[in-house]
């Protein structure tokens, strides 16, 4: 049973007050709040056992990484990886797909072709305009339909024989938009077979359940610190193949196998690509938050979720001049509202919800191409995790109606 | 602290010497990438000194309603004088202090001022 009081209670931040009234947080797509135990778990290392991975012959460190290792079983679990050595910790989402750029920037790109789409966070945009400007190659763009979907029938005119790799988000952080990854790969792979898929699945890993071996893409990316873990921790899984023959994006100690004067062995995949001293204590806290998921069942997750999007649906049709973007119904989107009201920027309205402690986020979302694409300047954006209740939801409709009577 | 006060929302809502100025000496544009907000500024200088001022763009109510000041403002000042303009005499227009995530919106316009005449003034 999905208890979202007793959720509620292992969140501390939500115990706050500020100016003594309560917390309303309204931007997980940003971040997430973290649980105790994953505080907890995080505070522990530092406490009982800090010392660094893989190289002591004592006790604390070979506690230290059996910690750490446990987590990269956990995350291969998590999300349906066949094997833990598919499991790259990174420093966050945006790290994971730089690490598959300059991966590929190391091979023969001559001729190639890159494809993104137009609903990217710039973490999965920036990289593949970059890479595609430096080499001199095509960048394509897959556009939307009015709904905010994407066409799976473009993707005959997208897809060529010279397509490297294509770069799509599984949930948009700002349209909420799910995208039938499973079914855009398969589409891809039967256009061409060797194209690469990333996936950017920051928003999806944390809000439903999935199996990167049931999607079928070569690498998937998100981040801790958006499912309940601590910053500064990312994932990239891969292919285990496609990792192996991936150069190292990071040289230095812990990655090596040897080192000599004229030539250098790497460790094989994941270690080559988790050079230095990693973010220990994060790694071993996101274990917490892996586990706090796994507890509670994604497919609940999901389904509270779906509850709170119906909701906010129908309250939200309460504003009269709001317009959100993306699906209108719950099938096909995710719990993240990117609002327009009419005559009012959203810095505004974030600002005077921020009154009331409301927290929503105002601005472009690290999706600026989208909002050009769409003719809109900015968007202020409510979005919902295992925490939000429907409380919160009204929260934000009485909200918006006070920035309406404001601005009228 | 309230932002939105009548005055904030009247100019924000009534902007002053808001549209295009045909025959502009100087112009420049400012975008704060991050929110969005845009303003072109249009000025006719006689000398030393604006003579006219008008603004176009987009932005939130503080954005808006300190380039609706700032042009009202400016009008016959100096360059020099305009220059020495900075964020405790935006404030004071504003008549409130703004917090450092507002604080870029408030300061785009006077910013954008600046550098329109100090264009003008470096290319004499």
């Amino acid at each position: 049973m999905f208890d979202s009081k007793k959720i509620r209670s292992d969140f501390p931040q939500l115990d706050r007050k500020i100016h003594g009234k309560r917390i309303v947080y309204l931007d997980s797509t940003a971040t997430s709040l973290k649980p105790q135990s994953v505080i907890d778990r995080e505070n522990e290392y530092y406490t009982k056992y800090t010392a660094n991975i893989y190289r002591g012959i004592y006790t604390t460190s070979e506690e230290a990484t059996a910690e750490y290792e446990r987590t990269r079983q956990l995350a291969a679990r998590f999300i349906g990886a066949s094997l833990a050595e598919e499991i790259v910790f990174t420093r966050n989402t945006t790290e994971s797909i730089n690490l598959v750029m300059y991966g590929l920037s190391r091979t023969n790109l001559a001729n190639q072709e890159f494809v993104a789409t137009i609903m990217e966070h710039h973490s999965n945009f920036v990289p593949w305009q970059q890479i595609t400007t430096g080499f001199g190659l095509p960048f394509r763009i897959w556009n939307i339909n009015a709904s905010g979907q994407l066409n799976l029938n473009e993707l005959e005119k997208l897809i060529t024989r010279k397509t490297k790799l294509l770069a799509v988000t599984a949930v948009s952080n700002v349209l909420g938009t799910i995208n039938p990854i499973k079914e855009i790969v398969r589409a891809v792979k039967h256009l061409n077979s060797r194209c690469l898929v990333l996936v950017d699945a920051a928003q999806a890993v944390p809000h439903m359940p999935v199996s990167v071996r049931e999607w079928g893409a070569d690498f998937v990316a998100f981040s801790s610190h958006k499912m309940l873990g601590p910053t500064g921790v990312g994932v990239l899984w891969g292919r285990r193949e496609l990792l192996e023959e991936m150069k190292p994006f990071n040289y230095g100690g812990e990655m090596i196998a040897e080192v000599h004067v004229d030539h250098t062995v790497f460790k094989p995949s994941p270690h080559k690509f988790e050079a230095g001293t990693p973010h220990i204590a994060g790694v071993i806290g996101f274990g917490a938050a892996l586990e706090y998921l796994e507890r509670l069942g994604m497919e609940q997750v999901r389904a509270h979720e779906r509850e709170l999007i119906s909701y906010a649906i129908k309250t939200l049709d309460r504003v009269g001049g709001l317009t959100y973007l993306g699906p209108k119904g719950s099938r096909m989107r995710g719990a993240v509202f990117a609002c327009t009201l009419q005559g009012v920027h959203s810095h505004d309205i974030a600002q005077i919800l921020n009154e009331d402690n409301v927290f929503i986020r105002a601005g472009n979302h690290c999706a600026q191409p989208l909002h050009e694409y769409l003719g809109i300047a900015s968007t202020a954006r409510a979005s919902c995790y295992i925490y939000t209740t429907k409380e919160d939801i009204d929260a934000l409709v009485e909200g918006l109606l006070k920035v309406k009577k404001i601005f009228a | 602290m309230n932002l939105y006060r009548e005055q904030i929302l009247d100019h924000y809502k009534h902007p002053r010497n808001f549209g295009k100025l045909t025959g502009a000496h100087v112009s420049s544009e400012e975008v704060n990438m991050s929110c969005g907000d845009k303003i072109r500024i249009e000025i006719i200088l006689s000398g030393n000194r604006i003579e006219d001022i008008r603004f176009t763009g987009e932005g939130c109510a503080i954005n808006q309603a300190a380039a609706s000041m700032l042009t009202e403002k400016v009008k016959g000042k100096s360059v020099a004088e305009i220059m020495k303009l900075d964020l405790q005499y935006v404030e004071g227009l504003l008549g409130t202090t703004l917090t450092p995530s507002r604080v870029k919106c408030a300061m785009l316009p006077l910013e954008a001022i600046q550098k329109a005449i100090w264009t003008q003034t470096t290319q004499k």
